[in-house]
């Protein structure tokens, strides 16, 4: 058996979830017909909505920690009602989100066993071997899983979530898992409404734009700003934009910062440095605004404007109020 | 007065291309300089913050080869007061192993705190700060990018699907550090001066790396397919007929 953690919300499962269980899915056949299990911790937002979401995924089992103290997210306290329903799974698999990572680091643990993070592909299963991501995604590296049990942490957006070929019909089994009292004491006493500028505001965004060293000071933003608020999209910057102070933290796109996949990301004055862009590579398309056409942002993209943020940007924004009217 | 442990990962500084070596084992780090974590310097920096604030002390610790006395050498300038050298070979070592040998030091100590980076910035196994809080017995949360300490209580903070959260933990307990909520200071001279002088305690480990790396790749070179729209403000309607056409703006 192989057992999927997914992460749930007003839908039902999270879209890196369900790309999860694609993957688990895929591999379970390459396995020789694995069944696929999911397993999902606390009071569930959208019952249905997880439901549907499952059977569309093909699972055939969702085992339910419907417990209390697990509405309140904590890692090992989510790890042990994992652990619970993992005793006859060869491999435990998640989404490579920072819930998903920590709760599966947790599991690894505990089942003593090794953990892949990151993985993009499947290479060979006998022995099982596993591509990852390294590097903030700038190389792969093949890792062998052998041992009765593995854990596999599944990287965001590097496969796609595709229903499966028939649908199942999920059983449904509610438990209580074992918690102890040291599993509760890292659960999240409170959390705090960081207000309309959050990171959730970046990650969910249509339309990024993006701001680098090129922006040349604190000041300017406005223009970036502009064009922001004309597309009804999010701000995002470079490490160097939040390192010299001009921009907040949780506007940072790349390895150590926000991961996004918009629908475009407009990438102005950022050079495309590999951590830059291991947090943009899911934009579906990139326009890359910059004085250097040699830049790997400007290579790599898939439209570009050769020249002077300063000068484009506003041009760019006469042409929408225009057209916009 | 609590005393701090910060852990560090000497890595290759990359970012427009990664050189891998003939052998396809590593980063080929010949020509390039090396660093830490952005999450790594975030932690050294809440250390120094909290020994300074609790009357306590930060020690700075890695696992690796002789040259990563260089990386320890940066946090010491900064202001850790004491480096501690696990001298190993840390391609061969995992995340399991990492921990184990971290944790033999840490048992003969008295840390009220030990720091870690989330993800190491190369290997990116995020995974070191919990198998050594379950080495150890103690508590761990990760993604936390700012840290109180009120007596033996610790409030950590980091950022969650639907807000800050805030975690309450007892110390001792580990802690995994997130870029963000601090920003890291610059040496001052005497800083340096400092690190070029303080002795470095140098120690073995008894742990031998189990092998599942089996190497690395680079992703195949995509050729550019950029369509270019145009040079300068001039391109500003070719830009719009864009956006219109990929449906992001309608007209
Ligand atoms: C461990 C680690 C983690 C990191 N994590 C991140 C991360 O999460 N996110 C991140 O972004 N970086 C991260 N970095 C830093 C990364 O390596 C780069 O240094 C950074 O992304 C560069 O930012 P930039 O593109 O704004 O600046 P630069 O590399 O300096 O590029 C500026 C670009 O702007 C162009 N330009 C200049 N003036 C103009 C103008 N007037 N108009 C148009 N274009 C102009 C230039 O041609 C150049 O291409 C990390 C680094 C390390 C070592
Ligand atoms: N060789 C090492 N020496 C000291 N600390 C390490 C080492 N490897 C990893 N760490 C610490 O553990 C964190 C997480 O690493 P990892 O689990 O490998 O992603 C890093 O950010 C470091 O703080």
């Amino acid at each position: 058996m192989i057992l999927v953690l997914v992460e749930t919300d007003a839908q039902g499962v999270t879209l890196t979830s369900r790309e999860a269980l694609s993957f688990a899915r895929t591999l379970a056949e390459r396995l020789g017909d694995q069944p696929v299990e999911a397993v999902a911790t606390g009071p569930l937002p959208h019952p249905d909505g997880v439901l549907d979401h499952l059977a569309e995924q093909g699972v055939t089992m969702l085992h339910h920690a419907d417990d209390e103290r697990l509405a309140a997210y904590g890692g090992a306290a989510w790890a042990a009602a994992v652990v619970d329903a993992a005793s006859s799974a060869r491999l435990v698999i998640g989404s490579g989100t920072p819930r998903g990572m920590e709760v599966l680091a947790h599991v690894a643990t505990r089942l003593d066993c090794l953990m892949a993070a990151n993985v993009i592909a499947v290479e060979e299963t006998d022995p099982l071997t596993v591509s990852r991501q390294v590097m903030g995604g700038g190389v792969f590296e093949r890792m062998r899983l052998g041992g009765e049990v593995a854990v596999i942490s599944v990287a965001g957006h590097a496969i796609d979530a595709v229903p499966a070929a028939r649908p199942s019909t999920p059983a449904v089994r509610t438990y209580a898992p074992t918690l102890t009292d040291a599993d509760l004491l890292t659960r999240v006493v409170r959390t705090e409404q960081a207000g309309g500028d959050d990171t959730s505001a970046l990650t969910g965004a249509k339309v990024v734009v993006g701001a680098g060293r090129g922006a040349g000071s604190a000041e300017g933003f406005d223009d970036l700003l502009e064009l922001k608020d004309l597309l009804g999209g999010a701000l995002g910057v470079s490490r160097v934009v939040t390192s010299l102070g001009w921009r907040p933290h949780h506007e940072q796109v790349g390895q150590t910062g926000s991961r996004i996949s918009p629908d475009l990301y407009i990438a102005c004055g950022i050079s495309g440095a590999i951590q830059h862009w291991a947090g943009c590579q899911s934009a579906r398309k990139i326009l890359a605004i910059n004085t250097d056409p040699d830049a790997p942002m400007v290579t790599k993209a898939h439209y570009a404007v050769i020249g002077d943020l300063h000068e484009i940007v506003p041009a760019i924004n006469a042409e929408l109020r225009r057209r916009l009217g | 007065m609590t005393d701090v442990l910060v852990c560090i990962k000497r890595i290759p500084e990359t970012s427009s291309q990664v050189m891998l070596s003939d052998d396809g084992m590593s980063v080929d780090a010949r020509h390039v300089g090396h660093t830490v974590s952005a999450h790594e310097e975030a932690a050294v920096e809440i250390a120094i913050q909290l020994a300074d604030a609790s009357g306590g002390s930060a020690t700075v610790l890695t696992l690796g080869p002789a040259d990563a006395v260089e990386q320890l050498r940066d946090a010491v300038a900064v202001g850790c007061t004491r480096a501690v050298h696990i001298e190993a070979d840390s391609e061969a070592f995992g995340p399991a192993d990492v921990a184990t040998a971290i944790a033999d030091f840490v048992r003969g100590e008295d840390f009220g705190l030990v720091l870690v980076g989330n993800d190491a910035a190369d290997t990116g196994d995020f995974q070191v700060g919990v198998r050594l809080a379950y080495a150890l017995g103690r508590p761990v949360v990760t993604g936390i990018s700012s840290v109180a300490l009120d007596g033996d209580t610790i409030t950590a903070r980091g950022a969650g699907p639907d807000g800050d959260e805030v975690f309450e933990l007892p110390s001792p307990a580990i802690i995994a550090i997130q870029e963000g909520g601090v920003t890291p200071r610059y040496p001052s001279i005497v800083g340096r001066m400092k690190a070029k002088k303080l002795p470095v305690e140098t120690i073995a480990t008894q742990v031998s790396p189990m092998t599942y790396r089996l190497g690395l790749t680079s992703p195949p070179e995509q050729p550019s397919t950029v369509e270019v729209l145009g040079e300068g403000p001039d391109a500003a309607k070719a830009v719009v007929d864009m956006l219109v056409g990929i449906g992001v703006v309608s007209s």
